[in-house]
C-alpha cells in the first residue's frame, strides 16, 4: 500500500448465500478523499461499505487496511429505531463501547460536549433522539461516528428522503469535515443533488464500472452500464446534469424525463 | 389491621417466598428491558416452556433439576440466538419452533414415563410453598451475576440492542454479547420458575419494561424504573397472594397489569406513543445492497 492509502480492495468478490453481490472489485481509498459510491438498488453499495469495514466476509480477493486505521460508520437514518429509549448523549457515548462502567468519565463528558458543540447540537444532550429535527438527527449519528476519532468515515445513504435544505446542510457539514482532514466514503442514489458535487465517484453495479472525477465518469456509456438504462448528460455551470431518458413503445424517439415531467 | 398485614411474615415459607418474588421481579424487570427492546417479548414465554422440557427430562433421569433444566434452557436460548443472528428466519419464528418443540418433548416424556418427585403443577403455575433458603440463594446469585454482567457490559449491551450492525462495525463482539444475554435470560427464567411458574414468566419480563418505557425516554432510567417496578410487583403481589389465597404467579402478574393500566391512563398519549414503539424492530438492512 502507498503511504496515503487507507484501504485497498483487490479482486474482491462477495456473496450472500449463492447470490453474488460484489464481483472482482478493485478499489483504493486514500487519506483526505471524499468519495461517492453510486449505483442502482441491489448493486452492492452497502455491502461494499461493510467489506471495507470488515463486517462482511469476502470469499475472493484481498482487503488491505492501513495498520491502526480507525473507521466509523453512519447508518441510513431509515434503519434507526427512533422509538428506542435513548438520549442524544447516550447515543453519542455508544462510540466508546469498551468502558467497563455505565457512566461517562469526566473526559468522555467533555468530549461529547465538544463534538455536540462542533456539530451544532450543544444543549441537546438530554433530549430523546426522536425529538430532534431531521438535520439534527443525522448529525447525532455523525457525532457518534466522530467521537471514535476516525481516519475514514463511511456513510450509507446520508441524504435519502431528506429535503433540499437538509441535503445542503449535510453536504456542507461533510465538506467541512473533509477539509479538516477526514476521509469520507458515502453511498447515494442522488446523482444530481449529491454525486455530481463530490470530488470523486465510483459507479458500482456489483463490479466497479468506473471511478474518477464526476466530469470524467458521468458519461452516458458508464451510466448505462451502471444503471442499465439510457441517460443524457447536460452541463450547467461546469457541472454535469443527468437526465433520465426512456423509450415509448410506440415511439422511435427518446424523451428526456425531468423531475417536473414525472410529477405531472 | 397492621397485625393482619404482618402476620404472614411469621412464617418462614412466606419470608422466603417474598424474598424470591421481590428478587425475581427485579431480575425479570432488569433483563426484560433488553428482551422487550430487541423485539423478543415472546422469548420469555418460549424459554420458560423450553425449560419445562428440561425440567421433565431431568426429573425422569434423576439428574439435578438446576443442572438439567438449566443446561436445557441455555442450549435452547443459544439455539434461538444462533438461528436469529443468521437472519434466515425471524426471531419470533425461531423462538416458536425451538421452544415449542422442547416443551412438547417434555410433555411426551411425562406421558411416556410418568412423573417422579417434583410437582409439575407448581412448575407450570408457580408456588411459594416449596421455596427454600436455597432457592432464595439461587435467585440472589443469578440476580447478582446478571446485574454484574449488565454493569460491566452496559454500553456494549445497549449498542447491540439499539444498533447491532453499527455495534459490530464499531468493534463490539455482538455475537458474544447476544450469547451472554441469552445465557443470563435462561438462568433468570430457571431461577424464577419456582415462584412465577412457566406460564406467567413472560409477563414479568414484559410488563415492567413496558411500564418503564411509558415513563422515560432514557435507557439508563428505563433500566432503573423497570427493575424497581418488577421488584414492587413481586413484593405487593406476594403479599396479596397470601391475603387473597390466590397462587403467587397470577397475583404478581395481575399487580403488574394493574400498574400498566394505571400508567397507561395517567401518562396519556405521550406514554402510549413511547410504549407503542417499545418493541419496534430495526428497519430491514437491505442484504444485497
Amino acid at each position: 500500500m502507498s503511504g496515503r492509502e487507507l484501504v485497498r480492495l483487490a479482486g474482491v468478490s462477495c456473496r450472500y448465500g449463492s447470490e453474488p453481490v460484489l464481483l472482482d472489485v478493485d478499489l483504493s481509498l486514500n487519506e483526505r478523499q471524499f468519495v461517492g459510491v453510486v449505483g442502482p438498488s441491489g448493486s452492492g453499495k452497502t455491502t461494499l461499505l461493510k467489506v471495507v469495514m470488515g463486517t462482511v466476509a469476502h470469499h475472493a480477493g484481498t482487503v488491505h487496511r492501513r495498520t491502526g486505521l480507525r473507521m466509523a460508520y453512519v447508518p441510513q437514518v431509515e434503519t434507526v429505531n427512533w422509538s428506542f429509549p435513548i438520549t442524544v448523549a447516550e447515543c453519542v457515548l455508544m462510540a466508546r463501547p469498551g468502558r467497563r462502567v455505565p457512566w461517562a468519565s469526566r473526559h468522555e463528558r467533555a468530549e461529547v460536549a465538544r463534538v455536540l458543540d462542533r456539530l451544532g447540537l450543544d444543549g441537546l444532550g438530554s433530549r430523546h433522539i426522536r425529538e430532534l429535527s431531521g438535520g439534527q438527527q443525522q448529525r447525532v449519528f455523525i457525532a457518534r461516528a466522530l467521537l471514535r476519532g476516525p481516519d475514514l468515515l463511511l456513510m450509507d445513504e446520508p441524504t435519502t428522503g431528506v429535503d433540499v435544505r437538509l441535503r445542503h446542510e449535510v453536504l456542507h457539514l461533510l465538506d467541512d469535515l473533509n477539509a479538516a482532514g477526514l476521509a469520507i466514503v458515502l453511498t447515494t442514489h442522488d446523482l444530481n443533488g449529491i454525486a455530481a458535487h463530490l470530488p470523486r465517484l465510483v459507479c458500482l453495479n456489483r463490479s466497479v464500472i468506473g471511478a474518477g472525477r464526476p466530469q470524467e465518469i458521468l458519461t452516458p456509456e458508464v451510466l448505462e452500464q451502471t444503471y442499465g438504462t439510457t441517460m443524457e448528460i447536460l452541463e450547467h455551470g461546469g457541472m454535469p446534469v443527468i437526465v433520465d431518458t426512456f423509450h415509448h413503445h410506440d415511439d422511435e424517439h427518446e424523451h428526456p424525463v425531468t423531475k417536473a415531467s414525472v410529477e405531472r | 389491621m397492621i397485625d393482619e398485614l404482618l402476620r404472614p411474615f411469621d412464617y418462614e415459607f412466606f419470608r422466603n417466598g417474598l424474598a424470591v418474588a421481590t428478587l425475581a421481579g427485579a431480575l425479570c424487570g432488569l433483563i426484560g428491558v433488553y428482551v422487550v427492546l430487541k423485539g423478543m417479548s415472546y422469548i420469555g414465554h418460549g424459554l420458560s416452556h423450553a425449560i419445562f422440557g428440561g425440567f421433565a427430562a431431568s426429573a425422569l433421569l434423576g439428574v439435578n433439576f438446576i443442572l438439567g433444566a438449566g443446561a436445557w434452557g441455555i442450549a435452547s436460548a443459544l439455539m434461538i440466538n444462533g438461528v436469529t443472528r443468521r437472519r434466515l428466519i425471524g426471531s419470533d419464528a425461531a423462538i416458536g419452533v425451538i421452544t415449542t418443540a422442547s416443551f412438547a418433548l417434555g410433555l411426551a416424556l411425562v406421558a411416556l414415563f410418568g412423573t417422579t418427585g417434583r410437582s409439575f403443577d407448581a412448575a407450570l403455575f408457580g408456588s411459594i410453598l416449596g421455596v427454600s433458603a436455597g432457592d432464595v440463594a439461587l435467585v440472589a446469585a443469578v440476580a447478582v451475576a446478571t446485574s454484574g454482567l449488565i454493569f460491566v457490559r452496559y454500553r456494549s449491551l445497549m449498542f447491540t440492542t439499539f444498533d447491532p450492525d453499527v455495534a459490530d462495525a464499531s468493534g463490539v463482539n455482538t455475537a458474544r454479547v447476544d450469547a451472554l444475554l441469552m445465557v443470563a435470560l435462561a438462568a433468570s427464567i430457571l431461577a424464577t420458575m419456582q415462584v412465577l411458574g412457566v406460564t406467567l414468566i413472560a409477563a414479568t419480563l414484559v410488563i415492567p419494561p413496558t411500564v418503564a418505557r411509558m415513563l422515560t425516554n432514557s435507557f439508563s432510567r428505563m433500566l432503573a424504573y423497570s427493575t424497581a417496578i418488577g421488584a414492587t410487583c413481586g413484593f405487593v403481589g406476594m403479599n396479596l397472594s397470601y391475603h387473597l389465597d390466590v397462587q403467587s404467579g397470577p397475583t404478581i402478574v395481575l399487580v403488574g397489569a394493574t400498574l400498566f393500566a394505571l400508567v397507561f391512563a395517567v401518562t396519556g398519549a405521550r406514554g402510549r406513543r413511547r410504549a407503542g414503539g417499545v418493541t419496534a424492530p430495526l428497519g430491514p438492512m437491505r442484504a444485497n445492497d
